[in-house]
Parts: structure tokens; C-alpha cells; sequence
């Protein structure tokens, strides 16, 4: 019910374009996994290969220690959960969710039984008899789960799941999906371009660009540490100081060369890294934050944009002295 | 203006109608001509018209022909749109202008060129090569209904079956096909519509065994009777009850 996912080497060509470019990627056996990047970075046709809809150019894709070269969709230990949902419209809910089963050749009273604990699980209890068309999206959703978790897969594809949901529903969406997974302990793969909704769930998020994995790991170090400047603006924002041998337009800063981030939350009067006066340019308010931009004297083309707290009363045009309080240098330069 | 158009409204329905309410009206001719004056009322045509024992056979005859050869139609049809729509093949678009293309050619050319081949080929006319004729005609409508009808929701759903272990034929059986069905009953109609109505065929590809449209050719020649009007009354009312069964299942289920 549960397998560990091993993805080497693999490449996915069409005709000149490469989609995936010699990925490697291991997963453990009830992680959930998500690959975070921004649209045709190559998540989704990972996906796709990792569920056999596709077979990869090159490379091998290991579920459970079995390679999955040619093997079908429905003779693998996965099932996806499909970003339009693709529900049958003209079977019930419980139809719906017992269709894996009944293709496994489930007698039928086993099969509608499973169907209603599986609807239960998603909390959709009693709604067995109703029709995919009386559902709103958020329901369709919960649907989709159950019936790709009902036939037991080792591992569980979720393609977008939650790109049609409104915002509100979606964070509501994004705690159940943990709670299910915890509880189910299958392995689940999602795939999203919502760094929120990836630090929200993840246990591990992977960064994909251009056929390629940034970066890798927990969602606090690939948001601390992230390990190339991609990741770290696709996790958020950030700002950019060129160093080269431990100056910066700043003055000296940090022993090293390549490119100094700084979260904006991480600016601030206080820190181990001086930055230097700067005057502020403008300020406003965010609800949890105020986030302001300022121009460092030594380098007033540079804009270094901070969060600061809800209470700071600063009007713009004085001048303070900034810190951070983490940093990280990349080796990288833009 | 007003007055217009509710008289362009009813001059459109006369002229499209008027012919079938004359064809039915001397049906109840109490004469021996289906000519005015109306000479009174009776169904005695109606009485001569359903205890005659040839248009009887006729009528299952064309009621068997209609319902096996759309059928076949159907299913072959059905498959063809499920396969261009979803596999792709080299020389797909011009496959799909092959099937198509029966649709153009008259229906007495076909009947013409399948006739060469059952006579080249030794297979004597019957019902059967009628049904293989009206096959032929009705193939191209209901590969075209079938074709317009396959979207992205029932690939998508296609896809989710066959990733929840559904293999070629159950993803047809289950899917497919029940997601389509408005379209293939519309289609279904539709062919046994055509083949209950159809004549030239019918006319060049049967001997003995008839259908009903060839059995009201022959009375025709032996002149006029009220007995002809009674059996056009009863073929059409056969038709219009298939366009409101139509009607009333296929179409009303389609708005959702």
C-alpha cells in the first residue's frame, strides 16, 4: 500500500525539445512529495511517466524496486488523481469510486462497502447515490481522491488537484490531503506551481525548471537555504546582492563571491549582518506584515525591499540602519 | 407586420405539411379514389391495408432491415470515431474523409455499384444486401455523430479508467460508450429513420423479399387507391412516433 519511487536518469524528449533533462530522484515509501515549478518545467510530464502514460526517452523508473518500462497504467501500483478530476458523470459517486474495484473483479456489495468507507474518508459520508453534476468543485475533488485511493495504490499521482479551487477552499483542501495521506501512509507525488500550497503539505518539495531539479529537501531548508537562485525566487521573495571577493555596492560584506539573498522578513533593524544605512522609499501595509522598500545610501540604485512589523511607524524618507538576520551565498551570479 | 409574420409562420407550415394531411385525409376515402370530392369517411382502406397478408411481410421485413442494419452502422461507426479520435494514425484525416465521403454520393450510385458487385460476385439479392446497402448510407452519419461527439471530459475520463485498471474494452463498455449515448441513440434513430424510408436501394437490391417502400412502389403501378394513402398514413405515423421517442429520450436527457 505503500512503495518507495526511484526515478534515474530519466529523459524526455519531443523531437528537439527535451521536457526532462537526465532527472534523478528518490523517494521514500510514504513521503509526500511534491514537484513545485513554474508551467513546462517538466513536473507534470514526470507525472505522467511515473503513472505510464507515457514511456521516458531514456532512463529508468523503479516503483517498489520493479522497473515500470512498458508496463500499462492499469497494471501499475499507482493511480492519479487528475487535474479536471475526470470523473465519470454517468455513474454515481459510489460508482465512481468502486470503478477500480470492479475492474479488480470485486463482487459488488464488497465493493459498494469500500466505496461508501473510501466516500467517508473524504468526508462525502451518505452522498454515495448522488451524481458527479450535483457536486460542487471541492466535493468533485474529494471524489477523485476517494476513487483513486479506494483500489489501495503504493502510490498516489496528484496532477494540480487543487489548481481549480478558490483560494479559501484550496488551504481547506491542502490540510485534509495531509491528514489523508498521514493516515493512509501511501506514497504521494503532487504536482503544483503554488509554493504556499507546496510548503503547506510537503515533506519534501522538489524545484523543477526547465526539465531540471533545482533543488530538493524540506520545506524550510528549500525555503532557508535554497541551493540555486531559481529556487530561491520560485519559493519566494528574495533579495539579490552581487558580491565579488567579500564586497558588495554595499561596501564589504561577506567573504566570498557569487550572490548574497535575503528574504525581506529577514531585514530588519536588528541581525548578525549589517547592511548598512539606507533611506526608506515607501511603505504599506500587508495585514501581517508592512513591506517596505528602501535605497541604501552606499548603493541607491539598489532597492532592498524588507517586511517589517505590523506596529513600525516609519514614514518614508528616514533613514536606519538595515540588517539580516539569515543569509545565504550562492556561488551563482545572475 | 405583427400579422406577417404569423402568415409567413402558417404559409411555411402548409407548404411543408399540407401533402401529408392530403395523403391522409383521402386515406379515410369512402370512395375508390383518393381524389376530391371527399365522398365520406371510412377505414375500410385501413382494414384492406392491415389484412394485406405482402405489405404486412413487407413492414417486418423493413422494420428487420432497418434495426439490424443501423445497428450495425452504429457499432462500426462508433468504433471508427473512437479510434481516429483518440489514436493517432498516419493518414488519419484522410481515413476520416473516406469514411465520410458515402455521404455524397446519391444513393442511386451506390445501389448501382453494390448491384455490380453482388452479381459479380455471385451473392443473390435478399434483405441481406439491402441491410449491406443501407449500411453503406448510414455508416458515414453515424461515424460523423459519433466523431463530433468525442471531447476532451470523455478522453480524460478514459484516461482515469484505464489508470484505475480498465483494459481497451471495458474502457469502451463502461465508459465510453454510456458517456456518448445521447449521441449514439440520436444516431441509432436517425439510420433506422433513413433505412425504414429508403427506396432506390431497397428497389435494386432485393428480389423476392421486399421492404415496405418497394411494396407501395408495386401497388402504386397497379394505379391509384386509397389503400396506397392508408399505407403512406401508417409509414409516416411510424415515423413521426421514432422522432418524438427520439424526442422525448434522447434529446430532453442531453440538457442538463
Amino acid at each position: 500500500m505503500t512503495a518507495p519511487v526511484s526515478i534515474r536518469a530519466v529523459s524526455q524528449r519531443y523531437g528537439a525539445a527535451t521536457a526532462l533533462d537526465a532527472v534523478n530522484l528518490e523517494i521514500a515509501a510514504g513521503e509526500f512529495v511534491v514537484l513545485l515549478g513554474p508551467s513546462g518545467c517538466g513536473k507534470t510530464t514526470l507525472l505522467t511517466l511515473i503513472g505510464g502514460f507515457a514511456e521516458p526517452s531514456s532512463g529508468q523508473i523503479l516503483i517498489g524496486s520493479r522497473d515500470m518500462a512498458g508496463i500499462a497504467p492499469k497494471n501499475r501500483p499507482t493511480t492519479t488523481v487528475f487535474q479536471d478530476y475526470a470523473l465519470f458523470p454517468h455513474m454515481t459517486l459510489a460508482d465512481n469510486v468502486a470503478f477500480g474495484l470492479r475492474m479488480r473483479g470485486m463482487e459488488r456489495a464488497a465493493r459498494r462497502a469500500r466505496a461508501d468507507k473510501m466516500l467517508a474518508l473524504v468526508g462525502l459520508d451518505g452522498r454515495g447515490d448522488r451524481r458527479p453534476h450535483e457536486l460542487s468543485g471541492g466535493q468533485r475533488q474529494r471524489v477523485a481522491l476517494a476513487r483513486a485511493l479506494a483500489v489501495e495504490p503504493d502510490v498516489l499521482l496528484l496532477d494540480e488537484p487543487l489548481g481549480a479551487l478558490d483560494l479559501k477552499l484550496r488551504r481547506q483542501m491542502q490540510d485534509e490531503l495531509k491528514a489523508i495521506q498521514r493516515r493512509v501512509g501511501t506514497t504521494f507525488i503532487h504536482v503544483t506551481h503554488d509554493q504556499e500550497e507546496a510548503m503547506a503539505i510537503a515533506d519534501r518539495i522538489v524545484v523543477m525548471n526547465a526539465g531540471r531539479i533545482e533543488d530538493a529537501g524540506p520545506p524550510a531548508e528549500v525555503y532557508l537555504r535554497p541551493k540555486s537562485l531559481f529556487a530561491a525566487s520560485f519559493m519566494g521573495e528574495v533579495n539579490r546582492i552581487p558580491v565579488r571577493d567579500g564586497q558588495s555596492p554595499l561596501g564589504p560584506i561577506h567573504p566570498g563571491t557569487g550572490t548574497l539573498l535575503i528574504r525581506p522578513e529577514a531585514i530588519g533593524p536588528v541581525g548578525a549582518l549589517p547592511l548598512g544605512p539606507a533611506r526608506l522609499i515607501d511603505i504599506a501595509f500587508f495585514g501581517t506584515h508592512q513591506r517596505a522598500h528602501f535605497a541604501p545610501l552606499a548603493a541607491p540604485g539598489l532597492t532592498l525591499t524588507a517586511h517589517l512589523p505590523q506596529g513600525t511607524t516609519l514614514e518614508p524618507g528616514a533613514e536606519m540602519m538595515l540588517h539580516a538576520s539569515s543569509h545565504v551565498l550562492l556561488a551563482e551570479v545572475p | 407586420m405583427r400579422a406577417a409574420i404569423w402568415f409567413y409562420m402558417a404559409a411555411l407550415y402548409a407548404f411543408i405539411f399540407l401533402p401529408v394531411v392530403v395523403l391522409v385525409v383521402f386515406s379515410f376515402q369512402d370512395g375508390r379514389l383518393p381524389v376530391p370530392p371527399l365522398q365520406g369517411l371510412s377505414l375500410r382502406w385501413y382494414e384492406a391495408v392491415l389484412s394485406d397478408r405482402a405489405l404486412m411481410v413487407a413492414l417486418v421485413n423493413s422494420l428487420i432491415v432497418a434495426i439490424v442494419s443501423s445497428t450495425i452502422a452504429l457499432t462500426v461507426g462508433f468504433l471508427a470515431a473512437h479510434a481516429l479520435a483518440r489514436v493517432r494514425l498516419p493518414g488519419s484525416i484522410l481515413m476520416r474523409g473516406l469514411l465520410i465521403a458515402p455521404m455524397t454520393v446519391s444513393y442511386l450510385i451506390i445501389a448501382l455499384g453494390l448491384l455490380t458487385v453482388f452479381n459479380q460476385t455471385g451473392i443473390r439479392l435478399s434483405l441481406w444486401t439491402t441491410g449491406i446497402g443501407h449500411v453503406v448510407i448510414n455508416l458515414p452519419l453515424c461515424f460523423a455523430i459519433a466523431y463530433a461527439a468525442m471531447g476532451d471530459q470523455q478522453r480524460n475520463a478514459e484516461q482515469a479508467a484505464r489508470d484505475l485498471g480498465a483494459g481497451d474494452w471495458q474502457v469502451l463498455a463502461h465508459i465510453s460508450a454510456p458517456m456518448l449515448a445521447p449521441a449514439l441513440a440520436a444516431a441509432f434513430f436517425l439510420s433506422v429513420t433513413f433505412s425504414w424510408d429508403e427506396f432506390i436501394i431497397a428497389f435494386l437490391l432485393t428480389r423476392f423479399d421486399v421492404t415496405l417502400p418497394v411494396e407501395i412502389w408495386s401497388m402504386l403501378r397497379s394505379g391509384l387507391s386509397p389503400a396506397t394513402n392508408a399505407v403512406g398514413a401508417l409509414v409516416f405515423l411510424v415515423s413521426v412516433a421514432l422522432v418524438v421517442a427520439l424526442e422525448l429520450t434522447v434529446f430532453r436527457k442531453a440538457r442538463p
